[in-house]
């Protein structure tokens, strides 16, 4: 199952429009099956990045802040969306490949990096 | 350290200032972490300051112009104040236009040690702009037919007033957008505006969500918490599907509305609002009444000014001005080619019934938008049902629907059999009365009969008839195994 955040720098990324940096994850149940890819956007953009997530099929979005319309696409599209996380992204995806993320969480690494 | 200088020199009087400041108001330090945001902050940006003290500025505010707090390091180090145009995304996922006032501060020493951000929300201004000049839309509500012209004409007048709202409607008729232009209209357009859905909490949590709570009220409330209430202090909390609310949080809440103040759930301590209630509700209130599900007093206390948004059926030239106006909102925000409808996809659209209202209307049109290829909207670019819908409404009786019928576009369930006319939806307890006195009817009196067509046992069925007050005093209790 492909997990895509969004990062800036060491954290999820504040907003998904603004985003310039993705992570892509492939795991199963839970399990990395290889090193996970880091993309670079050419620039922002919420549209380009939706077609992105739809083209890679991805099943899991994680991310900061996320327009209501986006977040609705995705539902229709049946792409689970985590949003509203604040903190560091690998303390995120760990979180989330244990199953254990939840849309709003501010993980304990939000305080000590930035 | 700097944060330490910060918050000895914000004593706690200054912070209860800041709290009685009509703008967001923000503090943070060198390292841009978040020391500090009065209450309308809170509200704004959806996070409360107990959990995100401390946490790096942007991931809060998330605003277009932090630039990787790039803006806010300039300001430190330049010590210049700046005023900057931008928005946030808040944590209800709204995109708000906001006015950044950002001040350097500065220790005795002149060493920089933090800013003060103000934010104001810009929403009452720029949507003021979109009132000039249209006579038929206020703030994104459109209508030229009578009935609407109705509507439009009283929201001013409404929006002047401090008496409480009820708007009824049906679904898809636009109830949240009328509270909203009623609050930004008024003089408390300044102050929050707080939505809340009384029918999608459960009883318990509707009420710490209303009342807020304090500290040990119960398992899990480890800290103390602002209802509602308070949040929208100053300015309008509006209660949507208020006909959903359970009884006896209709007795709380018409306690609050008589004595303008409240205790907190598990508090000692009351607390006072100043807070203008909007309600809405797609029910009859007035049947719930008669029914015993909602208090007639709380009813009228609620129903002061009245607000009825008719169905998109009754609005006659509406529906084709709405229809243009989608399609040229849509095509410019998804940059499609399509500019209007052809004359068979209009005819079809002008005399469907949209039992969906403008929900309904404006997801047809968002699919023909994305579907369209060329500047003609087809009646084959209308979604499915729509056109299963014209085949079978000339062909009476209409057939049911089918699962392989129904489009991947959310349909509504009624669109084979439109509704020309809706009845007022009846409260369960009384369909189950009926449903529990024609099915006796059916047998007859035989309860045993009764309960096996309902799918209950006797003891149920002996308890709802209780329930209902369908027994007669000598009708005795059926003794387990013993069948009467």
């Amino acid at each position: 199952m492909k997990l895509l955040l969004t990062l800036q720098d060491n954290n999820v990324a504040p907003r998904f429009d603004l985003t310039t940096e993705i992570l892509i994850a492939e795991h199963t149940n839970g399990q990395l099956d290889n090193e996970p890819r880091y993309i670079i956007l050419p620039r922002k953009s919420a549209e380009d990045l939706c077609d992105l997530i739809v083209k890679e099929g991805v099943r899991c979005l994680v991310c900061g802040g996320i327009e209501d319309s986006l977040h609705k696409f995705f539902l229709w599209k049946k792409i689970d969306v985590i949003d509203n996380i604040i903190g560091a992204y690998t303390q995120a995806l760990e979180c989330a490949l244990a199953g254990k993320l939840q849309p709003g969480s501010i993980l304990p690494s939000a305080r000590s990096t930035n | 350290m700097d944060n330490e200088i910060l918050l000895t020199l914000l004593s706690i009087p200054l912070v209860t200032l800041f709290d009685g400041i009509p703008h967001g108001v923000a503090i943070i330090d060198s390292e841009l972490r978040l020391v500090l945001m009065n209450q309308f902050l809170e509200t704004l940006v959806g996070f409360s300051l107990a959990d995100v003290k401390g946490v790096y500025v942007d991931s809060v505010l998330r605003s277009s112009i932090a630039n990787r707090g790039r803006a806010f390091r300039d300001i430190l180090n330049t010590g210049v104040p700046a005023v900057l145009h931008g928005d946030i995304l808040n944590r209800d996922r709204r995109l708000i236009p906001i006015q950044f006032t950002v001040t350097p501060l500065r220790a005795p020493d002149n060493t920089p040690i933090g800013l003060m951000v103000a934010l104001d929300d810009l929403r009452p201004t720029t949507a003021s702009v979109s009132l000039i000049g249209d006579d038929h839309t206020i703030e994104g509500l459109i209508g030229q037919s009578p009935k609407m012209q109705e509507v439009l004409d009283l929201v001013p007048l409404l929006a002047r007033t401090e008496a409480s709202v009820l708007i009824t409607g049906e679904t898809g008729t636009g109830k949240d957008r009328i509270a909203e232009t009623i609050h930004r209209q008024s003089k408390r357009a300044n102050k929050p505006f707080i939505k809340i859905n009384c029918g999608a909490l459960p009883e318990s949590l509707l009420e710490s969500e209303l009342f807020g709570y304090v500290k040990g009220a119960f398992t899990g409330a480890v800290k103390d918490k602002d209802g509602m209430f308070a949040m929208a202090q100053g300015g309008t909390l509006f209660l949507t599907e208020i006909g959903d609310m359970p009884l006896s949080l209709q007795v709380k809440l018409l306690s609050v509305l008589d004595d303008r103040e409240f205790f907190p759930l598990g508090g000692e301590k009351k607390i006072s609002v100043d807070v203008r209630i909007i309600t809405a509700t797609h029910r009859s209130l007035r049947d719930r009444v008669i029914t015993g599900e909602f208090r007639e007093d709380l009813y009228y206390r609620l129903n002061v000014l009245n607000l009825h948004l008719p169905p998109l059926r009754e609005r006659e030239t509406d529906t084709r001005f709405l229809l243009n106006y989608f399609l040229r909102l849509l095509a410019e925000k998804t940059g499609s080619s399509a500019k209007t409808f052809s004359d068979a996809a209009l005819n079809l659209l002008l005399t469907y019934p949209f039992p969906g209202n403008i929900r309904e209307l404006r997801n047809i049109v968002e699919y023909c938008v994305n579907i369209c290829p060329d500047t003609l909207v087809a009646v084959d670019q209308l979604p499915k049902y729509l056109q299963q819908w014209q085949a079978t409404a000339n062909t009476e009786p209409a057939v049911p629907a089918t699962a392989a019928n129904v489009d991947t576009l959310a349909a509504p369930l009624t669109f084979l059999q439109p509704l020309p006319v809706r009845t007022p939806v009846k409260g369960w307890q009384t369909m189950e009365r009926e449903l529990i006195v024609s099915t006796l009817t059916q047998t007859q009196g035989n309860r045993v009969k009764a309960a096996a067509l309902l799918g209950w046992g006797r003891t149920t069925l002996w308890r709802k008839l209780k329930l209902h007050g369908l027994m007669t005093i000598s009708s005795p209790k059926p003794a387990s195994g013993n069948v009467s």
